[in-house]
């Protein structure tokens, strides 16, 4: 009779047959497909551009106070040149609520006194200090938006399909109803509803913003917890008598969240979007706050001379394209990644 | 296709529940004296006043109750007439717009049909096009320029976009500009010599054969139906891309060029037809988006459709009309998708099938 070996945990022989390949931290750490996603991402010289860009903004709104100091109590609030209704031109000398003078300033300027750098818009809002603060607005919210739909698209995705049968339709059929209503339309319906309750704040647009945007993250984490959920060791747990709530939070969710994970911190720049345009319709924010929509607003007014203001729609314009433009770059090569059909050829 | 016609018609009551039930739901996030308030022109000051009018509409009454009676209205006893009741039509008269919002919705529509009319033909042929030519000569110049093209495009803000666009060709070179009509149309439409046949008045301008008023009606389209197509270019020509370079690795697609087939039918023919089929889907889409008014665009190029309306009355707080906005909205969308959805299932037999 043939005695049974023991195994001996000599994988020396494997060696020829698998190409030697060192296995990184942050492998070890995410797990080779969590990993290949990173990887995938920081391949391309679009997607690193959008990296930097992002990085550039970061580090905008982090040195904000340093870039153009803060103004009154408030560093939120544009500082006003006095109250007359027509845009000055870049350079123009500043008079009144001038900022203290930063350590770049003469050295990169050459002046010794505060100049507006990109102009003041209508009732002399200075535009250089609405995007540099305004900067700050736009993570602010988007963190905010982005985190607040995560966290809800994660509850009703993992409910809906842990649960499956009956609770998962009808869960996915209020998902569907969500989503026929264009998303603008209700955010005008809530910023109505909310603004005379709340008063002209950040709140009712970005309350919009979450109330309407949960829902793609909701079906993403779905799909991929079916999968999961039918994975072996998800059986294993189930066999050994684990309970329902620590299947899902302990075996399944950390397997599947990575995905939606990374797609929402791209949404970000989606998010920033949204509450630009809903600014610039002039149902976000109290008017002369620093925010990038609520600075382009004010060229509504002017449309019969943009020739000779320019300056009030390019620069905050131009601002808001680089950053949508960054996320953008980054998500793009997400999609490709994400792609089941491109699997294997990063 | 019968069954599944009528499995999509079955659902339509379903999410119009849904729809007004979400939109009556964020009513409630107002208190009963505010609510009251919207309805009512002078409001009065004295609190058994307040108190009698929040009983004589019912605001103290469950949710469910004032549901029914938003939807369907309610009869005053004394003179038998129905006051309210969305189903009826009547949403409530607009503070904004100094008229009852239905009249509103019925003086807007018309100009947002036309210009979603007009939009659709630059925005479907163009994207098409450039997506098929990425996907022709892929990783080669033109699909680089195409890639580069929709990053900026989806990067974009529409109404970015559309204030450069009144910067250069208004307030710049004054071709186009912003508005329906110039006040010349106006009064010839007032006059009476100006029949409105259909109410779009690029249309009107055609069967009147007056092609000065058409020229000033699309001198005052051009740019939203520019900034509208720009802005959904990108994504006509990402699908487009990938659809048609999955078709091209097909077997039947080498089997027609191994039998000698020339390579522009090839394209045209054998390929096109079936990478088309995603594309049809999100050319469904974006008509159904433009039919529900453009509410930032038409706001940017102060275009009266029922989007810039809508805009306008949130910026005002006059929530009456902009919830009757929202209810027609999501009705016109909940019924173009349905023909979209049945137009769909015509073309490939898999959708009716599943």
């Amino acid at each position: 009779m043939a005695t049974l070996s023991t195994p001996t945990f000599d994988n020396s022989l494997l060696k020829d047959i698998l190409p030697d390949r060192k296995i990184t931290w942050l492998e070890r750490v995410l797990g080779p497909e969590n990993y290949r996603i990173i990887k995938g991402l920081l391949k391309t010289p679009a997607s690193i551009t959008g990296f930097i860009l992002i990085g550039g903004f970061i580090l905008i709104a982090v040195f904000a106070p340093f870039i153009i100091p803060p103004v009154g109590s408030d560093p939120f609030k544009i500082p006003r040149d006095g109250f007359s209704g027509e845009p000055q031109p870049m350079g123009t000398e500043w008079n009144k609520n001038v900022p203290d003078l930063p350590f770049w300033y003469t050295p990169l300027t050459g002046k010794t006194e505060w100049v507006h750098l990109l102009g003041t818009a209508q009732g002399q809002y200075d535009i250089f200090y609405g995007i540099i603060w305004g900067t700050r607005t736009a993570f602010r919210t988007g963190l905010m938006v982005v985190i607040s739909t995560f966290l809800i698209g994660i509850i009703v995705g993992s409910i809906s399909s842990f649960y499956g049968g009956m609770t998962d339709n009808i869960i996915m059929r209020i998902v569907d109803i969500f989503m026929t209503i264009p998303f603008i339309m209700m955010a005008l319906i809530m910023a109505a509803v909310l603004t005379p309750v709340l008063g002209r704040s950040l709140l009712p647009a970005t309350l919009a913003l979450i109330a309407f945007g949960w829902m793609g993250y909701a079906r993403i984490i779905r799909g991929d917890i079916l999968s999961i959920k039918e994975r072996d060791y998800t059986l294993a747990a189930r066999v050994v008598g684990v309970r329902d709530s620590r299947i899902l939070f302990r075996h399944i969710l950390p397997n599947a969240i990575f995905p939606t994970l990374v797609l929402a911190s791209l949404g970000i720049g989606d998010v920033v979007l949204s509450f630009a345009a809903l600014s610039f319709l002039g149902i976000g924010t109290e008017i002369g706050y620093a925010d990038w929509g609520q600075v382009l607003s004010f060229a509504r007014n002017w449309i019969t001379s943009l020739n000779i203001y320019w300056y009030i729609v390019v620069w905050p314009g131009l601002t808001l394209v680089l950053f949508v433009m960054g996320w953008n770059l980054v998500g793009d090569a997400l999609r490709d990644v994400l792609d089941p059909r491109m699997r294997g050829k990063t | 296709m019968i069954n599944y016609i009528i499995r999509r018609l079955l659902l339509i009551p379903v999410l119009l529940f849904g729809v007004t039930m979400i939109i009556f739901g964020m009513l409630q996030l107002l208190g009963p004296v505010e609510r009251s308030a919207l309805y009512v022109k002078d409001f009065p000051k004295n609190e058994n006043q307040i108190a009698g009018i929040i009983k004589k509409y019912g605001f103290d009454q469950p949710f469910y109750v004032q549901y029914w009676v938003w939807l369907t209205g309610k009869i005053d006893p004394g003179t038998g007439e129905r006051h309210g009741g969305i189903v009826y039509g009547d949403f409530g008269y607009s503070r904004t717009g100094s008229q009852p919002v239905i009249d509103m919705i019925k003086d807007r529509f018309p100009n947002t049909l036309d210009l979603a009319l007009w939009t659709v033909v630059p925005m479907l042929s163009v994207g098409i096009w450039m997506g098929v030519q990425a996907a022709v000569h892929q990783n080669g110049a033109i699909d680089q320029g195409a890639r580069i093209f929709s990053i900026i495009g989806t990067s974009f803000p529409t109404f970015v976009f559309g204030l450069l666009m009144l910067m250069f060709f208004y307030a710049g070179l004054g071709w186009f500009m912003p508005g329906k009509m110039s006040d010349w149309v106006n009064q010839l439409i007032y006059s009476g010599e100006f029949t409105q046949y259909t109410y779009l008045l690029s249309i009107d301008a055609l069967l009147n054969g007056r092609l000065d008023v058409f020229w000033d009606a699309m001198r005052h389209m051009i740019m939203p139906i520019l900034t509208l197509s720009y802005i959904t270019w990108a994504t006509f020509v990402r699908v487009t891309r990938s659809s048609m370079l999955e078709t091209l690795r097909m077997d039947y697609v080498t089997t027609a060029r191994a039998k000698g087939v020339k390579e522009s039918d090839v394209i045209s023919k054998h390929a096109q037809p079936n990478a088309m089929i995603p594309v049809i889907t999100l050319a469904g889409f974006s008509v159904v988006l433009l039919l529900g008014g453009v509410v930032i665009t038409e706001t940017v190029f102060n275009y009266p459709g029922i989007g810039q309306a809508a805009a306008t009355a949130a910026q005002q707080l006059d929530v009456v009309t902009v919830l009757g906005f929202a209810i027609f909205n999501g009705f016109v969308l909940i019924c173009a998708n349905l023909i979209v959805d049945v137009m769909y299932a015509f073309i490939d037999p898999r959708v009716r099938l599943a």
